[in-house]
């Protein structure tokens, strides 16, 4: 049994505002184990770049509020450590890419400046041997010659190399975990499909352990190896890969992969699933999918489901899984 | 039988590149290189290619909001550069459009009614019951409550927005809506409610599509006919389903590799093309895609192919020799 590189417990991020307390994230747990990608898988509002924020300590405050749970790096306990000791695990220990790669870059520094200063505060280089690393990294994500773009700043490259330039700066410790947020939303297709090899060759060269949030279907089925689905805050089901896609059995889960339109499949209409996204402010008693769930029972709108069992690494949160 | 609809022959757009404060030119941006097709009645043509391909622009033309270099559109037959102030108002009612962001295209201080029936008061100035009636049942076309008029957007999710949305586009009944990226705004869970009721929509109303979007597997399923376009140009334009499961120019196959299947089974088939998409202010002779494809010959580098017959559909590529 491999020991995980990040261990979540039950844990919940909830928001205090105006309008009431949203369980923006309500129990979550999950491990990652070292060179394992997991892919946390929902729609917006489902928790799940919340959860990441959390592992963090990013969530916005003073509205978010961890209230409890366990987030275990390497055995130690984040959500005991104080902001200093944070900070120096932050992008050491727990790298971050965002969607945007604009939202990660400062527009006014060179690209040398930002790819240096981790190296120089993390590692200590100076001198010689910082300016060679500093080149070393963006050769190591394809970016072709790399001692000119240290020189640019963030508006001359285009969209996917400024993305590598995130990946070069987030491997440069390089970190036990990756989190990576919709790293590919803003990215054209072909481009894309350069990112996710690079993520993967990274992934592999350094053994990390990878979160991938994403809502593309199509990238969880490409890139991960477990999948957690997520829906209103919790983790509806959660299994490998190919369970979740040959075999999977929350109806939400269900439902969602019946509803992409796919290339080679004929269909007149697509299965959609009814009614909106739930209004975390405002869930329903029991069920939070139960309102748009084709299979609910009197019970499901009454009692919430737990998680169950299914073998395997396999668990849904459905009643329809209960023993009879 | 379905006839053309809107033609575009030819159609081209270059936007000048002014420098310094003199303004003076410093190049072309070849938004759009002499692009040519056709929509039939009741048909949607979908327009696939990465940011900068001239997608937008292309749409821009037909709406009739961006006037173009050179080229012709024809709608009816009839060629807008000839239209009259008339016939060019007839023409802006007959073309709406449906854009990405419903919360960005609806006024946020008007009511859904007033929204919806804005449309039906500037063009055809109708009676209050005569308006409300028709508001009420566009509402009802797209799948929204009678008390939706009395609401104002914010209370409205991303997928019932783009409902009032595509109710305003269906207002002056149109004959062609043009759809820029109708679902990429929505939850995964919503688009195929907004795809459905696009498609359902066009069943009973005859209204032909133009579907501009990045998701390739909604456009092929959407979509009568595709066109694919690259820096400016058309690279391959067919029959829906065999753009998209056979596709014929090296472009068009790695963009379809891209999108990916939902089978973990059915990793490491897929093509990766080196380097970016080039400047279209300087686009590379000869082939523009040969910077990048897996086939480049000789030839490419120096000859433009043309879009010619190739397998029951039109390709741009030297590959095919016809």
């Amino acid at each position: 049994m491999t020991v995980p590189v990040i261990d979540v417990r039950d844990l919940k991020t909830h928001l205090v505002t105006r309008w009431g307390t949203i369980k923006a994230v309500d129990g979550v747990s999950f491990s990652v184990s070292e060179g394992e990608t997991l892919g946390l898988v929902g729609e917006s509002g489902s928790g799940k770049s919340m959860t990441c924020l959390s592992i963090l300590r990013l969530a916005p405050r003073p509205a978010a509020r961890i209230l409890g749970g366990e987030v275990r790096l390497d055995g130690d306990d984040l959500l005991k450590k104080s902001e200093r000791e944070m900070q120096r695990i932050r992008g050491k220990r727990v790298a971050m890419i965002l969607q945007d790669p604009m939202s990660s870059l400062n527009p006014v520094f060179s690209i040398g400046m930002q790819v240096r200063e981790p190296l120089s505060s993390y590692h200590g280089l100076s001198g010689k041997a910082l300016a060679s690393r500093a080149v070393q990294l963006l050769a190591s994500v394809g970016i072709s010659s790399p001692a000119a773009r240290l020189r640019a700043f963030p508006h001359q490259l285009s969209g996917g190399m400024r993305q590598r330039v995130v990946g070069a700066m987030a491997i440069s410790a390089p970190p036990r975990l990756l989190i990576a947020d919709e790293p590919t939303t803003s990215l054209d297709l072909t481009i894309q499909a350069q990112y996710l090899r690079l993520l993967k060759d990274l992934q592999e060269r350094h053994r990390l352990a990878m979160i991938f949030v994403t809502h593309n279907l199509g990238i969880v089925a490409k890139m991960c190896d477990r999948v957690a689905v997520m829906y209103a805050g919790r983790i509806v089901e959660a299994g490998s890969v190919e369970t979740i896609f040959g075999a999977p059995r929350h109806p939400y889960t269900r439902a969602l992969l019946d509803s992409v339109p796919r290339l080679g499949v004929q269909t007149e209409w697509l299965t959609a699933i009814e009614g909106q996204p739930p209004d975390l402010a405002a869930l329903p008693r029991g069920c939070a999918f139960s309102p748009r769930c084709a299979h609910a029972m009197e019970r499901c709108r009454a009692e919430e489901p737990p998680e169950f069992a299914l073998g395997a690494g396999h668990t849904s949160r459905c009643w329809l899984e209960a023993p009879a | 039988m379905s006839a053309a609809l809107l033609e575009a022959e030819a159609l081209t757009k270059h936007f000048p590149v002014r420098r310094g404060i003199l303004g003076r030119s410093a190049g072309l941006v070849r938004a759009v290189d002499s692009v040519s097709f056709t929509i039939e009645s009741g048909q949607t043509l979908g327009l696939v290619g990465e940011s900068g391909c001239g997608k937008t622009t292309t749409s821009r033309m037909i709406l009739n909001v961006e006037p173009p270099t050179s080229g012709a559109i024809r709608f009816d037959g009839a060629p807008l550069s000839a239209l009259d102030r008339g016939g060019l108002s007839r023409y802006r009612r007959a073309v709406q459009a449906v854009f990405q962001d419903p919360y960005a295209s609806l006024d946020p201080r008007m009511r859904v009614g007033s929204i919806v029936g804005e449309p039906l008061v500037i063009n055809e100035r109708p009676t209050g019951p005569a308006l409300r009636k028709r508001v009420l049942e566009l509402l009802d076309l797209v799948g929204l409550p009678e008390r939706a008029a009395e609401l104002f957007p914010h209370e409205f999710s991303g997928g019932q927005r783009q409902r009032i949305a595509i109710a305003r586009a269906l207002a002056l009944s149109p004959r062609l809506v043009v759809l820029d990226e109708p679902v990429s705004a929505l939850d995964v869970s919503i688009r195929a409610q907004i795809l459905n009721l696009l498609r359902d929509l066009q069943r009973r109303l005859g209204v032909a599509y133009l579907f501009i979007a990045h998701d390739l597997a909604a456009v092929a399923h959407m979509s009568h006919t595709i066109a694919v376009m690259y820096l400016g140009k058309i690279v391959e334009l067919g029959a829906a389903a065999e753009v998209a499961l056979s596709p014929k120019h090296p472009y068009t196959q790695a963009l379809f590799s891209a999108a990916l299947p939902l089978d973990p089974g059915a990793r490491g088939e897929e093509i990766i093309l080196s380097g970016e998409i080039p400047s279209p202010l300087d686009p590379p002779p000869g082939c523009r895609f040969h910077t990048r494809c897996p086939h480049v010959m000789e030839r490419c580098r120096r000859d433009e192919p043309p879009l010619a017959p190739e397998s029951g559909r039109l390709v741009a590529c030297h590959l095919y020799p016809g």
